[in-house]
């Protein structure tokens, strides 16, 4: 089996947001970078598929920086080969997908997270299901693979749906699909020996044209309405008469 | 030049969605700038229902035996290209985010992700996105068209549905092989329990509870106030709650008129996702937790003293209407 996970870099969720000087893109410059966190639920899952039936799990990343300690990371965790597409230029889901289409082959099985943190867009599954030719299942909280055959749960609003199809597939994995597992020194040392690419590519020229970063106007909060039980009369009142929430 | 916008119905139980209906009386609104015209397209097992909230506005329907994300984005596409129309509209629910993303793909098309405002610029659209879980708001526009937007469910005003006439059949036979991954149940939620991401009170808790059993006292309120429970991650992680009601940047995001926040720190993973909710009340024994920072109204104490005393309060003061 070649199976495939596609690992994003966003910036770690503390990080505060500041406008670049361009006052239309974000100023990361001082941000700590992590591997996307649902994207570890999809290493998880490729890793347990490798197990189950055999075969070798790649990781990839496109990207402009040198994100190979966190590839080097993944190796660690169970994955055989890694590959970074190195980029320079703005990228969207469409150019992402473009890139890994045609750097790594046919797999029998993709796993992706279900969106990034920091464009929250989502896109990138649909993408390179389409250009690879495989059916999507997306934002599944539990997989199954059997006999060349899944069923997996999606939540929605109000409910869970049973999403059943075979492979080969392309998933998009939420929280709840799997427990990531942490690497042994072990496993960290021989991922050393683990065959890591990297290949210079153009992504397409982008879809989207960024006119405007804004920052959320501050809350005015603090204002506290007393302690302890005796004060719940009074933040009745305040919902009922002054914010009218109600 | 393309015109005009389709709008995608999501319909569950036989019944159009909220986030449906936002994006039908947005699409609405903006093309009275844009020009073109607007038709909804309904698809799926439940599509023939659709007529029920489709007002005057033109209907198509393609049914389908089980949902296929991937059959229902080659329907909107091929309504798209039928109606040589501009825009795609879809509420961004959890289906609704799917099937954007796929018609984005089939299309070859700049995608619009979960929007919270829209405006007409000549005959294309500008969009207010918010990226980084709503720490910052990106103001986006599309290269070319056409293109897809799925609509933020809430952020929108929506009109009560009226009923139109029985849709018509889309001209499109979907492709078998499109039909292989295929939603083949759905269970619903217990009966009651609303979802945070679509109630208009959230009332979630979080470590400062100390026992999952002190939850109860999370749900008594939240009956009371008809509102639907959250938790932070914490919770999550230790098992005390399920994902479906984690509030935050890895969670749902949720804008309600009202979250009161009990036993929550307010890590800023956890503000990222409840911030632009109307008003915040917190409940925390901390008088320094982060979470007053960002609540309108606070209460320093106890929940086992604190959420007791509320649900009593607000059973009276809502009784007595
Ligand atoms: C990658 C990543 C993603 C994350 N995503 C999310 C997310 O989506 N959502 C999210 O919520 N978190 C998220 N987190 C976790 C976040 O950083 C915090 O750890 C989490 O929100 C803390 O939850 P808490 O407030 O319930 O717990 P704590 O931080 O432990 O806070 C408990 C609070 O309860 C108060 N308290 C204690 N006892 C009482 C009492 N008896 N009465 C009243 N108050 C009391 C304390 O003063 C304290 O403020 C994420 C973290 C990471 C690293
Ligand atoms: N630059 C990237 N390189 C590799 N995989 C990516 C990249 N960006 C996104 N992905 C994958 O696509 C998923 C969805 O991301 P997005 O479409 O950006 O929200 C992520 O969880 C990753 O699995």
């Amino acid at each position: 089996m070649h199976i495939l996970c596609c690992l994003a870099r966003v910036p770690d969720t503390t990080t505060r947001i500041h406008v670049a000087a361009d006052g239309r893109s974000p100023d990361l410059k001082d941000a700590q970078w992590i591997i996307n966190p649902w994207d570890d639920y999809a290493l998880e899952a490729a890793v347990q598929l490798k197990e189950a039936l055999g075969g070798e799990v790649t990781v990839v990343h496109v990207g402009p920086v040198d994100f190979q300690k966190d590839l080097r990371a993944a190796l660690a965790k169970g994955a055989d080969k890694a590959l970074q597409i190195q980029t320079t230029g703005a990228l969207g889901p469409h150019s992402i997908a473009a890139l890994i289409a045609a750097h790594c082959g046919k797999p029998d099985a993709v796993f992706l997270g279900k969106q990034s943190v920091d464009g929250d867009v989502g896109a990138t599954g649909a993408f390179l299901g389409k250009l690879l030719g495989l059916p999507v299942a997306g934002r599944l909280s539990a997989l199954t693979i059997k006999d060349g055959t899944f069923t997996a749960r999606r939540e929605i609003e109000g409910g869970v749906e049973t999403v059943e199809g075979s492979l080969p597939a392309l998933f998009t994995l939420d929280k709840g699909v799997n427990e990531p597992r942490r690497a042994g020194l072990k496993e960290i040392m021989a991922a050393k020996k683990k065959p890591l690419e990297v290949v210079k590519a153009e992504p397409l020229p982008p879809r989207l044209e960024a006119l405007k970063l804004e920052l959320p106007r501050a809350r005015q909060g603090g204002r506290i309405v007393g302690t302890g039980a005796g004060a719940v009369s009074e933040l009745v009142r305040l919902l009922r008469d002054e914010a009218k929430a109600l | 030049m393309p015109k005009g916008i389709i709008v995608h119905l999501e319909v569950r139980g036989g019944v159009v969605k909220r986030a449906s209906l936002e994006a039908l009386a947005e699409a609405q609104r903006l093309s009275a700038s844009l020009g073109g015209s607007v038709t909804a397209l309904a698809v799926g097992p439940d599509a023939a229902a659709a007529h029920a909230a489709s007002g005057s506005v033109k209907l198509l329907t393609c049914p389908l035996e089980h949902w296929s994300t991937e059959a229902a984005a080659n329907a909107l596409a091929a309504a798209l290209r039928a109606e040589d129309a501009a825009f795609a509209f879809i509420g961004a629910t959890v289906q609704g985010r799917e099937l954007a993303a796929a018609t984005a793909a089939v299309l070859d098309a700049p995608y619009l992700a979960d929007v919270v405002a829209l405006r007409a610029n000549g005959t294309t659209l500008e969009a207010d996105r918010p990226i980084f879980a709503g720490k910052a708001v990106l103001v986006v526009r599309p290269v070319a068209l056409p293109a897809v937007v799925s609509l933020r469910p809430g952020a929108f005003a929506s009109n009560a549905p009226v009923a139109g006439a029985p849709g018509s059949p889309l001209a499109h036979t979907p492709d078998a092989t499109a039909l292989r991954v295929l939603v083949t149940a759905l269970a619903a939620a217990a009966a009651g329990r609303k979802d945070v991401s679509e109630a208009e009170i959230v009332v979630s808790g979080g470590r400062g509870l100390g026992t999952p059993e002190a939850f109860q006292m999370v749900e008594d309120l939240a009956s009371v106030l008809g509102a639907a429970v959250g938790a932070s991650r914490a919770v999550v992680d230790l098992g005390w709650r399920s994902h479906a009601e984690q509030v935050g940047q890895t969670g749902k995001v949720v804008a309600p008129k009202l979250y009161i926040a009990c036993g929550i720190s307010g890590a800023i993973q956890h503000l990222a996702g409840m911030t632009t909710s109307r008003t915040i009340v917190a409940i925390n024994k901390d008088p320094e937790a982060p979470i007053f920072k960002v609540a309108d109204y606070g209460i320093v104490g106890d929940v086992a003293e604190v959420l007791p005393a509320l649900t009593a309060a607000l059973k009276a003061a809502l009784s007595g209407r």
